[in-house]
């Protein structure tokens, strides 16, 4: 009885650290990064079956905002071109616009109240897994598409920002034209009737009502319409994305 | 008749030779249970690894919707002293507890104190990554999810549920007892451990329907697509990071259960147990069952951890409260 005890815990110890071991290996190796990631693809089909794409976030009151929306991630570009657009409180930006569109543009935040825009209470959650709810006022991005004309052929839309990563990367996000097109995802200008605050993504930043924080891009320089973003950055459609988060952030 | 035992039994399976005279092996759980078992050991495990690597990214929990700085319910977090080192701290409500080692700060591979809510040996991956532990969760809870969809559909067409877990009348009336003998560490033997007792039922029935469909439902409602048609279900449990910290409690509430399986696997021959769950094959000791007393004589006391003699009479009538299954006559049964 000792001996099976023994050999017993033995058994378990020893089954534990081969299981530590050939999880971090797994977790390192090319073929289990791809095997475990195959559930991405699964989470947006079958997401998008349950919860269709038509389908709302939920919009909150004004009792529910956060008393402070927490900022993440950059809260202050170093690049010279935003502080040469910051120090002029960003009435010199234009919001560029090109790619697989009929009539590239360069719109200012004047311009884009002039189209649709929309004030929502949503909330903002972040992959790492705390929430903030937020007013945010912005500019339909299907309206900014409909202004410029989109190419029949471009399948996503992505937004390049002022702000830099780790080495100088730049930070860009991406979503399809399907989400792209949703009644909230918006280019905001404003977070509970004020302007953005810098540490939010001034002067506009984008909102996806039904993804996670990282892909709300703060510090809009540009949107380009694709079909492909493999030839951006690290080619996995955002910074995030290169540094092994999903695209779909669904969940 | 003492039927329900070997209800579990499977006509397909080939007689088994019995290991002594003594002893008497029971085809108990058929294949298919027995491969979404241990699927389900390695779901579970590795979505609770990989799902402390993901609250490692914000441990702390909330209540409602935001997550408001200094509203937290639980809160792993670190500072340093006056001399320079770090100090992990484990906050729960208003008290503080200091978890250095453990909990808010704790050695990372190299043996270097560092920042972490739980530390590396109960994380996949070890070292902080949280883009790759939702890989490992997402990975797994379609594993879990699907496995565990085969096993309840699969329990329902072959009446495993219907039959072994539901509860009987008779189980409800001999909770107390129950109740007592586990208090006592006292297993049935032969036949009579065959049949899942009214704790047993319980804890399984609960642990698939409100733990498994809960902590699913919770994991759901934390995604903001989902969250589009399931907004009311977040709502009514008080919001996303509601649905976050039950989902974090679910996880622990299934440790807690496994650890109370594995004990009681354990106490109650763990070998014969592994047997069971491996190759289908349970030892019983027949010719116990309608003995006034269980002679414990016989047995060999490595099977039986506990060698407990219940003092009782075995009542017949406890077990004999569901109808029988007419189908489930076989050599296997040691009386009939």
């Amino acid at each position: 009885m000792t001996d099976r005890r023994s050999f017993l815990r033995m058994a378990i110890m020893g089954t534990a650290g081969l299981v530590v071991a050939g999880c971090d290996r797994i977790s390192q190796s090319n073929w289990g990064t791809r095997v475990l990631g195959s559930a991405e693809g699964l989470n947006r089909r079958v997401q998008a079956l349950l919860a269709p794409s038509s389908a709302m976030a939920k919009e909150y009151s004004e009792a529910d905002i956060s008393s402070v929306f927490h900022p993440n991630g950059t809260t202050m570009p170093g690049t010279p071109v935003y502080q040469a657009l910051m120090a002029n409180q960003f009435r010199d930006y234009k919001l560029q616009v090109n790619g697989m569109v009929d009539r590239p543009a360069m719109l200012s935040i004047d311009d884009l109240k002039r189209l649709d825009t929309r004030t929502q209470i949503t909330r903002h959650d972040c992959v790492e897994g705390w929430s903030a709810i937020g007013k945010w006022q912005g500019t339909l991005l299907s309206a900014v598409l409909d202004h410029v004309g989109v190419d029949p052929q471009a399948r996503f839309v992505v937004f390049h920002c002022f702000d830099e990563m780790d080495m100088g990367t730049p930070y860009y996000e991406s979503v399809d034209l399907g989400e792209a097109r949703h009644p909230q995802t918006l280019l905001a200008f404003g977070l509970n009737d004020k302007p953005l605050p810098v540490a939010n993504g001034a002067p506009l930043r984008l909102r996806v009502g039904r993804q996670l924080g990282y892909k709300q891009a703060k510090y809009l320089s540009r949107i380009e319409l694709v079909k492909s973003f493999n030839a951006i950055g690290d080619g996995k459609g955002g910074y995030w994305e290169d540094q092994g988060y999903e695209w779909y952030a669904g969940i | 008749m003492n039927t329900q035992s070997v209800a579990v039994a499977d006509m397909d399976a080939p007689a088994p030779e019995p290991l002594a005279p003594s002893r008497q092996l029971v085809y108990r759980h058929t294949l298919p249970i027995r491969i979404m078992h241990w699927i389900n050991v390695i779901a579970l495990s590795l979505m609770f690894f990989s799902g402390l690597q993901i609250f490692n990214a914000h441990p702390n929990l909330y209540w409602g919707n935001r997550s408001d700085k200094g509203k937290e319910l639980l809160s792993l977090a670190a500072h340093r002293d006056p001399a320079g080192n770090l100090v992990g701290t484990t906050r729960f409500g208003h008290h503080e507890f200091n978890t250095t080692g453990v909990l808010g700060v704790s050695k990372d591979g190299d043996g270097t104190p560092t920042v972490r809510g739980f530390p590396s040996w109960l994380t996949v991956p070890g070292p902080g990554w949280l883009a790759m532990g939702r890989r490992w969760h997402f990975f797994f809870a379609w594993v879990f999810v699907l496995n565990g969809l085969c096993y309840v559909g699969y329990s329902l067409a072959r009446r495993h549920l219907q039959r072994d877990l539901w509860p009987t009348g008779a189980d409800w009336r001999g909770i107390g007892r129950s109740i007592i003998d586990h208090v006592r560490f006292q297993h049935p033997h032969g036949t009579e451990a065959l049949r899942y007792n009214i704790l047993q039922r319980l804890a399984y029935l609960t642990v698939i329907f409100v733990f498994g469909v809960g902590i699913v439902l919770m994991g759901l409602a934390m995604s903001p697509r989902m969250d589009s048609v399931l907004s009311p279900l977040v709502e009514a449990v008080g919001g996303r990071q509601s649905a976050r910290t039950i989902h974090f409690i679910i996880a622990w509430a299934f440790v807690a259960f496994v650890l109370i399986h594995v004990f009681e696997v354990l106490i109650s021959g763990v070998f014969n147990q592994l047997r069971g769950m491996i190759t289908g094959y349970y030892g019983i000791d027949p010719g116990s069952i309608d003995t006034d007393n269980i002679d414990t004589s016989e047995k060999d006391a490595g099977e039986i951890a506990t060698a407990g003699i219940r003092p009782e009479k075995v009542d017949a009538g406890s077990i004999d409260g569901a109808a029988p299954d007419e189908t489930a006559a076989t050599e296997e049964r040691p009386h009939d």
